[in-house]
């Protein structure tokens, strides 16, 4: 007799939420679950999508499954692993790795990998040099877009110039491109990326044997630190502040401020007021181009959109300016310590052999890491806020032609129906009738608004279908974190003391005090100097605010992940990927942050039973 | 010649065959700026001069010699007279006068000095296991005579059944017997316990293991309480494990001397032993030691009731250390070829 062992739910039991139906059957007919899924193993993608999807947002797993599938499986040619087929259901990603699993056919991909991927390491700064120039001419073609209009009438010149074309073509023109725009980023953005995280997790699986009992964090520690693109926005908030100072503006600065009003008395200020002005748009272009999440939801707006981010920062670098204090990342002393421990680690190792294995793999991982860290300012931030800001213009010509209400229900369309009506929108136009969209598109919109709310307060299982023995996929243990233990994990979720929370060890340390759930950037300013930041994801774009805080708990994250990066740098104490930090922890509720454990406890209810 | 009694600080691994391994190595610690219980040995030198001073009165050393290790009658009838005579005849006005000249000493800034007094052997034999437990310690010796007393009781134990016998059947020669004996100021432990260099469990270089309980360290090492336990990062400092146990007794000085089991407070048990900055400053200290000795270590620890670190003892690790040493990854030529660990599958 076999023990009774605990499953995960198949994709077929799954029930679609009551009234979201059509919501739901709006998705491409792709990425439903349909007949064979069963058989298959799928994990809910909480990491990069851990809310309900809206219609259009779809576009990137789509976008970035295209990309990632295909390095994966005909460029790079990994031996064991192929591409990820992904599926939505109540508004939930789930994505399934294709094993190769026949010895073969692993030997014949091995051959192959190692000519090409090899060759990637090899020639790593020019091919990464290259792919600069190459995100930056995609950049330059995306910002070159026109903004989509319609005239009443053509402009004379079309007749002058016989341009031959009406501007109606343009809006298909500028849609078609911005689509192929996105979908050509995920390619670039993949291009490397797993041949960087397997160059990281070579040096990690090394050091796990050498030192058994070694945490991530300090493995990491030795991995990173250097400079990266995605570590200048904060930069250039520091740069700001002490620019503020040096000019004497620094007092229009302080914790509550309306930026408009700020900017507005900076402008009337006379020279000095001007010139900050300007700095402020030096570091806006390209730098404030990165956006309050990871870059996968349109709402995800970014600091030039909004600057309440960069300006929430600003009161308090500039009194560490002020108190003569260094604000800006130390990278000398950075580089010195990660030398400095990187010496400390081969000292330890017993053998000649593995000291050589080690200084080769961590030049391996010192060499990629560049790439690994600063594609997500090119590819996730600037390249995305472009693309969303772009169908936004979209959203608010239909919403002046009829189409819906307001500029950002255009995200409740699929790709395909917005394309659709856009050609509605054409054909109105051409034939000087109206547009049909206006009947159609309002109702279904709030059906899916409301699909969305819905969905937002359904749990859904982490995984479903066939429990696999092992998880030998190297891009889901890389991207995800994903192995045989942590779904142990998840089966036994529910067990164990409800105060505790567990995630990775991100940044060592131990605190307690406040918790201050932040769910979204406009909720920042709630943040008060020594409070314990929980947030849902970890993302780069927070930093500024790191100064404030004493402690960060996320629901999502691994130990390289850059909040535990920046964590570590400042100092505090974080503990990332727990899982449900945001839904278990209440705002304002004394918790403890073990960053060396990996633990967060609840510590008020633990006083409230006792009482009792 | 040396001296009857040496301090610690002039003392080196080297002087080993005059103040025996445990003395050498507090005298090492204490050179290499680590914080020691102050003390002095009473070297293998003073042994002699007492040793000469008996032999004069009847023969020691040539009525052991003639002993059949298997004729236990006589080995114990000698035995009993010959540590009757050590912790009784008169000691040598020089080697008398020297103890309570250092012991003066030791009290001069601690009126309420207790010492304890430990045989220090002075070869590598008579650290090995199958001489365990033939030499002897004595805690919270409250004063000079009793301390004096303790440090002939020591002497005695070379004559005891179980050393005359070891030394017989293994035919070693009399000549070459001699002990040493550590004075050491008591430590009025708040917390105490062990540290481990590499782990325990798996050998890892590159993390410290730290045991600890209330009061003094014996109640750790004898298993009496559960200590609490922590795992941290040796170069990062990292804590990855805290284990709290529930500590319900500790072992504090008994009023008359020696030792006594007392409960603990019941909003200590389960409170941490030691806090982090005490657990980071330990880690310092672990990290020197083990610089110092070029191996890793197994070291007795105590923090006093006004919060000094003291190092008790330190050993070198043996069990990891005796393992062979292979390669954790096969060389290869084409270092590239590594990344076929994750890429290429692990089956």
């Amino acid at each position: 007799m076999s023990e009774p062992t605990k499953g995960f739910p198949l994709p077929s039991s799954l029930e679609i939420v009551p009234g979201t139906e059509a919501a739901q059957a709006a998705y491409p007919y792709y990425c439903q679950f349909h007949e064979g899924d069963d058989e298959r193993f799928w994990f809910y993608n909480s990491m990069h999508f851990p809310e309900p999807m809206h219609h259009f947002d779809m576009i990137t797993a789509e976008a970035a499954y295209c990309a990632l599938g295909s390095f994966n499986t005909r460029v790079h040619v990994l031996p064991t692993t192929k591409g990820i087929d992904h599926r939505i259901i109540n508004g939930r990603v789930f994505i399934g790795g294709v094993a190769v699993t026949d010895p073969a056919e692993i030997e014949a991909r091995a051959k192959e990998f190692q000519q090409r991927a090899f060759y990637y390491y090899e020639h790593w700064e020019d091919l990464y040099a290259q792919w600069k120039e190459k995100m930056k001419a995609l950049i330059a073609d995306a910002q070159a877009l026109s903004k989509p209009s319609l005239p009443d009438l053509e402009p004379i010149e079309t007749t002058h110039t016989g341009k031959g074309v009406a501007a109606n073509h343009d809006l298909i023109d500028t849609y078609r491109k911005t689509l192929e725009g996105y979908f050509r980023m995920w390619h670039h953005h993949f291009e490397f990326l797993l041949l960087g995280y397997g160059a990281y997790l070579t040096f990690f699986d090394f050091c796990k044997k050498a030192f058994p009992e070694i945490s991530d964090q300090a493995i990491s520690r030795m991995v990173a630190g250097m400079e990266a693109e995605i570590f200048k926005p904060d930069e250039e908030v520091k740069r700001l502040a002490r620019r503020a100072v040096e000019l004497g503006v620094d007092d229009r600065f302080h914790d509550g401020m309306v930026i408009d009003d700020v900017l507005q008395a900076l402008d009337q200020l006379g020279e000095n007021g001007k010139a900050w002005l300007q700095e402020l748009e030096t570091s806006r272009n390209p730098w404030f181009n990165v956006n309050v999440g990871d870059g996968f939801y349109h709402y995800h707006r970014s600091w030039n959109d909004d600057l309440s981010m960069p300006f929430a920062a600003l009161p308090g670098y500039i009194a560490k300016v002020k108190a003569g204090a260094t604000i800006e990342r130390p990278m000398e002393r950075l580089i010195e310590e990660r030398q400095a421990l990187i010496a400390d680690y081969r000292d330890l190792l017993d053998t000649d052999e593995d000291r050589a294995t080690y200084d080769q793999l961590i030049t391996l991982a010192h060499r990629v890491f560049p790439y690994v860290e600063g594609h997500k300012f090119y590819c996730e931030h600037w390249y995305t806020n472009l693309f969303f800001n772009k169908i936004r213009e979209f959203g608010a010509l239909l919403r002046d032609h009829g189409f819906w209400e307001k500029e950002e229900d255009v995200f409740n369309l699929t790709h395909y129906e917005l394309e659709s009506a856009i050609i509605d929108l054409m054909l109105a136009w051409s034939s000087g009738s109206d547009p049909i969209g206006p009947r159609v598109w309002p109702a279904k919109v709030a059906e899916r608004k409301a699909a969305i709310k819905a969905w937002a307060g359904h749990v859904v299982p982490p995984a479903l279908g066939q429990v696999p023995d092992v998880i030998d996929d190297p891009a889901i243990v890389m991207l995800w974190g994903i192995t045989r233990e942590s779904l142990d994990v998840w089966l036994s979720d529910g067990e164990g003391d409800s105060n505790e929370l567990k995630g990775f060890a991100a940044s060592s340390g131990v605190v307690e005090g406040t918790a201050r759930v932040v769910r979204s950037v406009e909720e920042i300013n709630r943040l008060q100097q020594g409070d314990i930041l929980v947030c849902q994801v970890t993302n780069p774009t927070w930093a500024p605010i790191f100064q404030k805080i004493s402690a960060a708990v996320s629901d999502i994250g691994g130990s390289m992940s850059h909040m535990a990066i920046v964590a570590r740098e400042y100092g505090l104490p974080a503990v990332v990927g727990t899982g449900s930090a945001t839904q278990k922890i209440k705002d304002g509720q004394r918790i403890r942050v073990d960053g060396g454990r990996g633990t967060v406890t609840i510590l008020e209810e633990e006083r409230v039973l006792e009482d009792a | 010649m040396t001296a009857a009694v040496s301090w610690f600080p002039d003392l080196r691994l080297t002087d080993r065959p005059t103040v025996g391994g445990k003395g050498a190595s507090l005298g090492e610690l204490t050179h290499a700026g680590i914080d020691v219980p102050p003390g002095f040995v009473v070297t293998t030198q003073a042994f002699e001069l007492f040793l000469d001073a008996l032999e004069r009165s009847s023969p020691v050393r040539a009525l052991v010699e003639r002993l059949d290790p298997n004729d236990l009658d006589t080995v114990s009838r000698i035995s009993r007279s010959l540590r009757v005579r050590v912790e009784n005849e008169p000691l040598p006005a020089t080697v008398e006068t020297a103890i309570l000249d250092a012991h003066a000493t030791l009290a001069k800034d601690n009126p309420a000095l207790t010492v304890a007094v430990r045989s220090s052997a002075t070869t590598e034999d008579a650290e090995d296991a199958s001489f365990a437990g033939l030499q002897d310690t004595f805690l919270w010796v409250p004063d000079a005579q009793d301390a004096i007393h303790r440090v002939r009781e020591c002497w005695g134990s070379l004559y005891s059944v179980e050393s005359i016998c070891y030394r017989r059947k293994h035919g070693l020669p009399e000549d070459g017997v001699a002990m040493a004996v550590v004075v050491q100021t008591m430590v009025d432990a708040r917390t105490a316990g062990v540290m481990f260099t590499r782990s325990p469990t798996t050998g890892d270089k590159s993390v410290i293991t730290i045991e600890g309980a209330w009061g003094l360290g014996s109640a750790v090492v004898s298993g009496e309480v559960t200590p609490d336990r922590w795992v941290m990062g040796k170069i990062t400092g990292e804590i990855s494990v805290r284990d709290i146990s529930d500590k319900h007794i500790r072992q504090v000085p008994a009023a008359g001397g020696g030792i006594v089991d007392e409960e603990v407070p019941a909003e200590l048990r389960k409170t941490p032993c030691l806090s982090d900055e005490e657990l980071q400053a330990l880690r310092g200290v672990g990290r020197r030691i083990e610089k110092n000795y070029g191996r890793a270590q197994d070291i007795e620890w105590a923090i006093d009731k006004s919060g000094a670190l003291l190092l008790l003892q330190s050993r070198p690790e043996t069990v990891w250390s005796a393992k062979e040493q292979k390669p954790v990854a096969p060389v290869i030529d084409d270092p590239l070829k590594h990344v076929m660990t994750i890429f290429g599958g692990r089956r």
